[in-house]
């Protein structure tokens, strides 16, 4: 087996060296009962090259991104990743380290953590950031919990225009702890209903910005009225290039930033791994979740990085901890990092730019069409349409000529028939004109009849 | 290019000049080279991308424009490579040598399952494409849980949690869920002394509280204290196994009786899988609930702190309890579950854990390694990791000592005590296997003994390897046993950094950069 260095002889070597003569009388402890007797009922071994012919008859049954005119967000983007990134991530010294606990010896992963801190405090607006969660929905079940550490508090009130599946997840967090998480309609612009549901044992409001239907907004007044009452203002972004044209978080008060950073070094991989980031204000940093990483000096006086403020994490504090989280997002923070180094500030800027001159484009094409019409009033490079048809129906016609059309509210809200005709439409650098042109020509074919 | 003369060079009067002291102009040593942060190379006017120009257009952007400049810094591309090209060079890898850290599992990541999973039809594949484009990813699921219950056993699986602790969050839901409908109010979750410190945290986050049982003289789960532990308050017992000192808990089919007959149930932590993945199966010692680490076990690679995996398996108990998304076998082919609904079997599930459908990438690259060690494989895998930590064990135990009688699983535990008297402290010994030219073992973890360190070779050392770590550590023993303190005291010499000043940084914490004052 290609994988396995150890030969015939050397096993035998080594079990003469322990003093047995079987490798199971290393296994003496098993039960007799439980330990197998023969090989599971599972294929042999395989060849690279049998495995590499079987993976790719499996990726040969899915219709690639890439391959298509393709216009699907909802929480994940397709954007263009430099070559560099991906060929800077496989270094073997970054894909097969662990997590750096020893800091002599682990310089660069540090150093990238830091930059990548440094990044996401800036484009939140926010004074510091976790060196990363699971991916922007965990981060947000994260984040309600937090507010409630900080607030000690327990009524968290979510935007009904927060991605649904963030919605799913906080109700999951909060399911068996005495939190309290209160849901509201599917309403984009019911931020004074929101405001007007705060109360004393308000820990937090979460919001979405843009939205999940791509509507953009300043939620300064809901800052200020949650500060009043003691209470954080959690701000979900889920397409973070966004922050390089819309105003910061950071900028409207928001306490706590979570977003999915997914769009920046990182493909869309069918939903994950994906890299949750977590800003938040220097003021509360001893009650956020998760790793972090900061700046200090080696026995020579030379600056070098470490982990720190361990005494948050689950190894130290134990059922005290702020979070379980151990593993996090580390490769997707390290490719987030190189894709934003590329970009700089110049790039970010005009890659943001460029994602909304397209999107109003596409925006401004469809509602050409008799019978679609764009619901936003604003948005950045995602919007909501509706269809006189079923929106999934006309998504799934359109991919049978081979057009990823967008995502139909109703794979996310089965259950509102008023959404049934709605669907999202993202578009991102990666989109040519000439995509656009033959969404449109066929979605007009699919309204009609 | 030779030299100017097209000679070859000798050492000439090199041999008789000491390096040591060697200071340089530039900070750098050779080889290993000094790197300045992002923002002291580049500035917020570079770029290392070209994007096509963008036309005059009328912004809908609500008014709330971005004006204020973020102040990132860009670097070209040539910039680019060689900062993290230098970065990563500071860094152990697996790559590069030996990587014994305890609890882990820090073995070889093939290249073939980067590969594959960077295919475009499995890379390149949006969570929310109609199902009817996405055929071959749901068969790449469902194909990864029928390998992963058929090696444990068990009837069902999760494939959402996106990491072991993750997956221990998973699995007390689902727990709770199933106490939930039975209409029992249960708080405790008992965990040994010895337990991961997600185990603990994760048992919190489900609102329960941790009673801690003691370990015997053997490294294992007291059964009496356990027995008397039970009362009627306990959800469940959270149990390591193969456990966190590297042995097999024999006792475990009477701990799992012992746990069910009073209504609790059984959650295995499967961090340890790989010393047994193919010999034993979870589901004949009578687990209900298991994650799996695909990030140790079956080989994804752990990226310098993610992301990895957690799939957790589930016993018929808990199966109803799973949380949403799953893959379900339809009349048009593989279908999803992706909401819980009244009706059909989702309606008993707990929730949901993340947004789309967990680490597909992972997934993928854990089914490459599966398919490539077959069922014939896997076992070998759990053979060799477990002899190459018996070899280790064996080679070193006159001169450390060993904290509990072998045989051990895939790793070996030793403690403190044949460092007693010699000034040297477990981290001082661990850092100087720095210098030696290795990662240091887990140390202080577990808690049980003292000054603990946690050796995990993994199956993917050869015996030249081992053999070669065993020297160095053999060479270690005897110089602390000699008295030659410096050598551990002021370790490492010979790392990119000397030791760092935890201490300070914990106390004045410095997160990110920010713009001197002065500019
Ligand atoms: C015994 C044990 N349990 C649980 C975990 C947590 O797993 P993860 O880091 O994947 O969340 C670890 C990982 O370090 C572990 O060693």
């Amino acid at each position: 087996m290609r994988y396995l260095p150890l030969s015939q002889s050397d096993r035998h070597e080594m079990l003469a060296t322990i003093g047995v003569s079987h490798i199971n009388d290393l296994f003496k402890d098993v039960p007799k009962s439980a330990l197998l007797k023969e090989p599971v009922d599972l294929p042999n071994h395989k060849s690279e090259m049998e495995v590499d012919r079987e993976m790719r008859a499996l990726a040969g049954k899915n219709i690639p991104a890439g391959s298509v005119p393709f216009f699907c967000g909802a929480g994940a983007y397709r954007h263009y990743v430099p070559s560099t990134v991906d060929h800077l991530i496989q270094r073997g010294e970054f894909l097969t380290a662990y997590t750096p606990y020893q800091p002599e010896i682990s310089q660069g992963t540090l150093q990238a953590l830091y930059e990548f801190q440094s990044q996401v405090a800036q484009i939140t607006g926010m004074e510091v950031s976790n060196a990363s969660m699971y991916d922007g929905s965990t981060a947000c079940g994260e984040a309600v919990l937090m507010a409630r550490r900080v607030s000690r508090k327990k009524k968290a009130i979510l935007s009904g225009s927060l991605h649904p599946q963030y919605i799913e997840v906080v109700k999951t967090v909060t399911k068996f702890t005495d939190d309290v998480a209160v849901f509201n309609p599917v309403d984009t612009y019911a931020v004074d209903d929101l405001i007007a549901q705060i109360d004393d044992e308000t820990s937090c409001v979460v919001v979405q910005n843009p939205d999940f239907f791509g509507n953009i907004q300043d939620f300064s007044k809901l800052a200020e009225a949650l500060h009043e009452k003691n209470a954080l203002l959690i701000v979900v972004v889920t397409e973070i290039v966004s922050l390089g044209a819309v105003r910061s978080p950071g900028s409207m008060g928001a306490d706590i930033v979570v977003g999915e950073g997914q769009s920046i070094g990182n493909g869309l991989s069918f939903g994950g791994p994906y890299v949750g980031l977590f800003a938040t204000r220097q003021k509360y940093v001893r009650t956020m979740p998760g790793r972090v990483c900061g700046q200090t000096v080696d026995a020579d006086g030379k600056r070098g990085f470490v982990l720190t403020l361990s005494t948050r994490e689950q190894h130290i504090r134990r059922e005290k901890a702020t979070s379980n989280i151990c593993t996090n997002a580390g490769l997707c923070t390290l490719a987030f990092t190189i894709h934003m180094t590329l970009l700089g500030e110049k790039g970010f800027r005009h890659l943001a730019h460029l994602n909304h001159a397209k999107a109003v484009m596409l925006a401004d094409k469809l509602s050409h069409i008799k019978g679609v019409k764009v619901l936003n009033k604003s948005f950045f490079n995602e919007f909501t349409i509706s269809l006189p048809i079923d929106a999934a129906y006309a998504i799934e016609k359109m991919a049978e000529a081979k057009i990823l059309g967008g995502v139909p509210l109703s794979r996310l809200y089965p259950d509102h028939e008023n959404l049934k005709n709605q669907m999202l439409v993202a578009v991102t650098e990666t989109v040519t004109e000439a995509d656009m042109d033959l969404f449109v020509s066929e979605l007009k074919e699919w309204v009609k009849c | 290019m030779l030299n100017n003369q097209g000679r070859q060079t000798d050492v000439g009067t090199a041999s008789q000049q000491t390096s040591n002291n060697f200071t340089t102009h530039s900070g750098n040593r050779g080889l290993e080279q000094d790197e300045l942060l992002i923002y002291e190379i580049g500035d917020t006017k570079r770029t290392g991308v070209d994007l096509e120009e963008v036309w005059d257009f009328e912004p809908r952007l609500g008014g709330v424009t971005r004006d204020n400049e973020i102040g990132l810094a860009g670097l070209t591309e040539p910039e680019t490579m060689r900062h993290y090209t230098r970065l990563s060079r500071k860094n152990y890898a697996i790559d590069m040598g030996l990587y014994p850290l305890g609890s882990c599992t820090m073995k070889h990541n093939p290249r073939l399952n980067e590969k594959v999973a960077r295919l475009p039809g499995l890379g390149d594949i949006h969570p929310l494409q109609p199902i009817s484009t996405v055929q071959g990813a749901l068969e790449v699921m469902d194909n990864l849980a029928h390998w992963l219950k058929t090696l444990t056993g068990m009837p069902a699986v999760a494939m959402s949690p996106k990491a072991g602790a993750h997956g221990e969050l998973c699995g007390l839901m689902a727990i709770r869920a199933a106490l939930d409908k039975r209409g029992e109010n249960r708080s405790i979750i008992l965990a040994p002394e010895s337990a991961h410190g997600t185990n603990p945290a994760t048992a919190t986050l489900c609102g329960y509280k941790v009673k801690s049982i003691p370990a015997n003289k053997q490294g294992r789960v007291d059964l009496d204290a356990l027995k008397s532990a039970l009362t009627p308050d306990v959800a469940a017992i959270m149990l390591t196994n193969p456990n966190t000192c590297g042995l097999f808990e024999r006792d475990i089919i009477e701990i799992a009786k012992a746990v069910h007959s009073i209504g609790g149930y059984f959650y295995c932590d499967g961090a340890n899988f790989n010393a047994i993945v193919g010999k034993v199966r979870p589901g004949d010692l009578g687990v209900d609930a298991m994650h799996i680490n695909l990030h140790k076990t079956f080989s994804t690679p752990h990226g310098g702190g993610g992301p990895g995996a957690g799939p957790v398996v589930l016993s018929k108990a808990l199966e109803p309890f799973a949380p949403v998304p799953y893959v379900i076998h339809g009349d048009h082919g593989f279908e999803l579950v992706e909401h819980i609904s009244d009706k059909g079997d989702s309606k008993d599930s707990f929730g949901r854990m993340t947004a789309f459908h967990g680490q597909m990438g992972m997934n993928i690259r854990a089914l490459a390694f599966m398919m490539s060690h077959g069922a014939d494989g896997l076992a070998r895998v759990a053979e060799d990791s477990v002899l190459n930590a018996n070899y280790i064990l064996a080679s070193l135990k006159d001169v450390m000592t060993a904290s509990f009688e072998g045989p051990c699983m895939h790793e070996c535990l030793f403690d403190d005590r044949f460092l007693h008297g010699t000034g040297v402290a477990t981290l001082d010994f661990a850092k100087a296997m720095i210098d030696e030219g290795y990662h240091p073992m887990t140390m202080y973890f577990p808690l049980v003994v003292h000054g603990a360190m946690l050796i995990e070779p993994t199956e993917s050392e050869s015996k030249q390897s081992v053999d070669q770590f065993i020297g160095s550590l053999r060479h270690l023993v005897t110089e602390a046993k000699a008295g030659n303190k410096e050598l551990f005291s002021g370790a490492p010499y010979l790392a990119p950094l000397r030791r760092l000043d935890e201490t300070l940084a914990a106390r004045s914490p410095i997160l990110r950069w920010s713009k001197p004052e002065n500019e």
